[in-house]
């Protein structure tokens, strides 16, 4: 006999499983300066002194590169796009609905979220005065019980490309809500 | 050309860093992740964990560190990949390591595939991927 307290849950509603394909959004960056790849480098290389590569333009011009070039993964659209500023949390806290929210369709109003997986092909390299255009989808939700309860996996996929039309990066993000 | 072995097996030489805040809070302030998860040890506990912990994407971008330096200004990211398993508390040391597991020739390149991982204190592995290079 099923009760309502065994009936299976889930977070994911009809209106998200039809979401899935759609378009969350598109920004494009700032153009980027050599000033930005400089401090993502000291960033991650930190306390170490980050390869010349990222922030000496005389041995930058010596390479196959012919010049600085960003660390693959570094962020273009940090802190601000040239879409605008947004507007975040003055609580301190973070929108677990955030994926929908960007749909218009209502979430799930699940409280934490963690980063599950990342995977990237990557195409051109960024280079100082790129401009970069993001165009990122939803692209699945799974779910299953986990650890800390019944977990949500979304992922997004987003594709960057440079101001020539050139593939900078396709990427798909899965992250975990509970 | 940077000389390196290329036979399955080959051990990448390891990228190591102690890790906490001095790491997080400079990889925030290029990202714009203010996450209270990454800084506030309450924010963290009260997500099940115990403390702050550092972000997932510091540990992409470690594993970014370790390919980088082994395959040189030369050599090209084709694909990555990794997990995200157990979260980076402070005070670990974090250690991002990679092992050749095939190559072969592709259109004129030749590819490696790498098996890639980041652990803490040598016994947590936190990140576990792949990455496929051109040389």
């Amino acid at each position: 006999m099923t009760t309502e307290t065994d009936a299976p849950k889930t977070n994911i509603s009809p209106e998200m499983k039809a979401a899935v394909g759609r378009e969350i959004g598109r920004k494009v960056s700032f153009p980027i300066s050599e000033s930005d790849i400089r401090r993502w480098a000291i960033a991650i290389y930190y306390p170490q002194e980050p390869p010349r590569l990222f922030w000496d333009a005389e041995y930058a011009k010596g390479t196959v590169h012919g010049g600085i070039v960003a660390p693959e993964e570094f962020n273009p659209f940090a802190w601000m796009t040239a879409n605008g500023f947004e507007r975040t949390s003055t609580t301190g806290t973070v929108d677990g609905d955030y994926l929908e929210s960007s749909l218009g369709i209502k979430g799930p109003g699940l409280k934490f979220m963690l980063n599950g997986s990342l995977e990237t092909d990557y195409g051109v390299r960024m280079r100082p005065g790129d401009v970069i255009t993001s165009v990122m989808r939803l692209h699945s939700y799974t779910e299953r019980e986990g650890r800390l309860g019944l977990m949500l996996f979304g992922t997004t996929e987003d594709t960057w490309t440079n101001q020539k039309g050139e593939l900078v990066k396709k990427s798909r993000n899965m992250v975990i809500r509970y | 050309m940077a000389q390196r072995t290329l036979d399955v097996g080959t051990e990448l030489p390891v990228f190591t860093r102690a890790t906490g805040l001095a790491n997080w809070n400079r990889y925030a302030a290029v990202n714009s992740e203010f996450v209270p998860i990454h800084m506030d040890d309450e924010a963290g506990k009260a997500a099940g964990m115990g403390g702050a912990f550092g972000m997932g994407n510091l540990q992409w971008s470690y594993l970014h560190a370790l390919v980088r330096s082994w395959i040189g200004d030369e050599g090209r990211i084709v694909n990555f990949s990794c997990q995200f398993r157990s979260p980076n508390v402070k005070g670990q040391t974090v250690e991002a390591h990679g092992k050749v597991v095939g190559v072969r020739d592709e259109g004129g390149e030749k590819l490696v595939d790498l098996e890639i991982w980041t652990i803490a204190n040598g016994e947590t592995v936190l990140a576990p991927g792949k990455a496929t290079v051109a040389l």
